[in-house]
């Protein structure tokens, strides 16, 4: 989209076109990062599901295979819906070093 | 056309059903109750196809709307006071998404004390939030007003929601002889609901309602402007094909007696049938006295009311709400203020009357008449700001 338009070339009623929040990376004010370790994944898609962003990335296979860090603000419900155990943890909250 | 029997009430729900929206999402509340409570007699009785959500509260009920109409329905709501305040968090919303929801208002005071009868501070105090306002002196012109709100507010140089308000219980509660226009007639006039833009279009996905911080909400708030001059246009258009259609034009405002008047009333709603008949009474007396109908408050007339008083020495402003602002009510201070640059203008004064439903008698409008007489032959206004009609 174009950078600042005047008023009279504006969509009507405040309307933009869809989807334009995936051009805006909001995962850059994480203080905690989620950390995936995919041998110890059972795929039940829990953290998918319930991620508020889309922030769960599935391979070709439409297995999980990590978190996108562009979106993820480390609201940490992945790690709390992850149903694997203590010993075997497929997701884990770390703290953002950057 | 088929004459009846109606109340203003009965009136803006027998026009609802003609109209025929898509959605209406209400709340009941005195004096507009009857409405949507009609309304939903129709729907109950398959004489509609509207799909009536009953929600929990008025500001469900303008958010509902609000989602119908973004999602490409024609919708309609009523409300009075209390519940028209608790839908002002969303009516500046339906304004700025351009959406042309119709809005059947009953003038009832605000709270505190409590009351049901009618002033305009109600509307007034939604007056700067986009939506055309409309004050219909009887029960004919809500029934006509509503018709043409539909038009008006669907005009692709407008698309704004527009309101539509009658005095509680003066106009919504009394039954007058009413001619109504033919079911068919009206599904003709006001014609296919045209969908500019669909939250549920899947072909052309849009996102509205998006933050909008310093960098482009003061464009956003623009087109809402643009709209608010352009309704000025649209609705003297629509007023006058109905007038040409069904003999029966309205405008802006209406001057009554008014061309050689020396002394003027300037009001709103059913006090304007009060004044007619002083003015009648007074003509024939040889007083040159006139009313000056303010029927549209939103936008507002400020150019047809300058001209319309340009040759009247004392004009009283009367409003049926004081804003609290000690410069007078919402009426006068605009009025007021569209005066200012005008060499030749009437000496105006504010007659604040009314409040909570408080007679004006046709004694009132003859002492306010009487009084204008004093103004115009002195050259001097006593008081510029009066509570009319409260004891001390």
């Amino acid at each position: 989209m174009k950078k600042n338009m005047g008023w009279k070339e504006l969509g009507h009623g405040d309307s933009l076109p869809a989807g334009t929040a995936a051009d805006f990376q909001t995962g850059d004010w994480r203080s905690e990062k989620p950390v995936f370790v995919r041998e110890n994944c059972i795929n039940c898609y829990f953290c998918w599901i319930y991620c508020p962003d889309s922030a769960i990335l599935l391979d070709e296979d439409n297995k999980v295979a990590g978190i996108d860090y562009k979106y993820c603000k480390g609201c940490g419900i992945c790690d709390r819906e992850c149903p694997t155990k203590k010993e075997k943890r497929a997701i884990t909250m770390e703290a953002e070093r950057k | 056309m088929p004459i009846l029997a109606k109340t203003g009430n009965e009136a803006m729900a027998e026009a609802m059903r003609q109209i025929n929206p898509d959605v209406v999402a209400a709340y009941p509340i005195t004096p507009a109750t009857e409405i949507v409570m009609i309304f939903s007699g129709f729907v109950a009785d398959g004489l509609v196809d509207t799909e009536f959500v009953a929600v929990e509260s008025e500001h469900s009920a303008m958010s509902a709307c609000v989602g119908a109409a973004a999602a490409g329905a024609r919708v309609m709501t009523g409300t009075s006071s209390q519940g028209l305040q608790l839908m002002s968090e969303i009516l500046p919303i339906a304004s700025a998404l351009r959406l042309p929801i119709v809005l059947c208002e009953v003038n009832r005071a605000l709270s505190a004390p409590i009351n049901i009868h009618c002033d305009h501070s109600d509307t007034m105090a939604v007056r700067d939030f986009g939506w055309m306002q409309v004050y219909a002196e009887n029960a004919q012109e809500a029934y006509d007003s509503i018709i043409q709100m539909i038009r008006i507010s669907e005009d692709e140089r407008v698309r704004l929601p527009g309101m539509v308000s009658t005095d509680g219980f003066i106009i919504s509660h009394c039954m007058e002889k009413i001619e109504a226009l033919e079911d068919n007639e009206v599904k003709k006039y006001i014609g296919e609901y045209k969908v500019i833009n669909s939250v549920l279009d899947q072909k052309n996905p849009i996102s509205i309602g998006s933050l909008d911080l310093q960098d482009y909400y003061f464009e956003h708030k623009m087109p809402v402007v643009e709209a608010m001059g352009k309704a000025k246009d649209v609705i003297l258009e629509v007023s006058k094909d109905f007038g040409k259609r069904y003999g029966r034009e309205y405008g802006l405002t209406e001057g009554y007696k008014l061309k050689d008047a020396e002394i003027a009333l300037v009001a709103m709603g059913s006090t304007c049938g009060t004044t007619r008949a002083v003015v009648d009474e007074l003509r024939e007396r040889g007083v040159k006295a006139g009313l000056l109908k303010v029927r549209v408050f939103r936008p507002f007339p400020a150019e047809e009311i300058v001209q319309a008083l340009s040759k009247v020495k004392a004009a009283a402003i009367t409003d049926r709400s004081d804003g609290f602002s000690n410069q007078g009510g919402q009426l006068f201070t605009e009025i007021r203020s569209a005066m200012y640059e005008q060499k030749a203008k009437p000496i105006l004064s504010n007659y604040i009357y009314g409040l909570g439903g408080r007679e004006i008698s046709l004694e009132d409008i003859r002492k306010i008449f009487d009084e204008q007489k004093e103004v115009a032959d002195s050259g001097k206004v006593k008081q510029l700001i009066r509570h009319f009609g409260v004891r001390e």
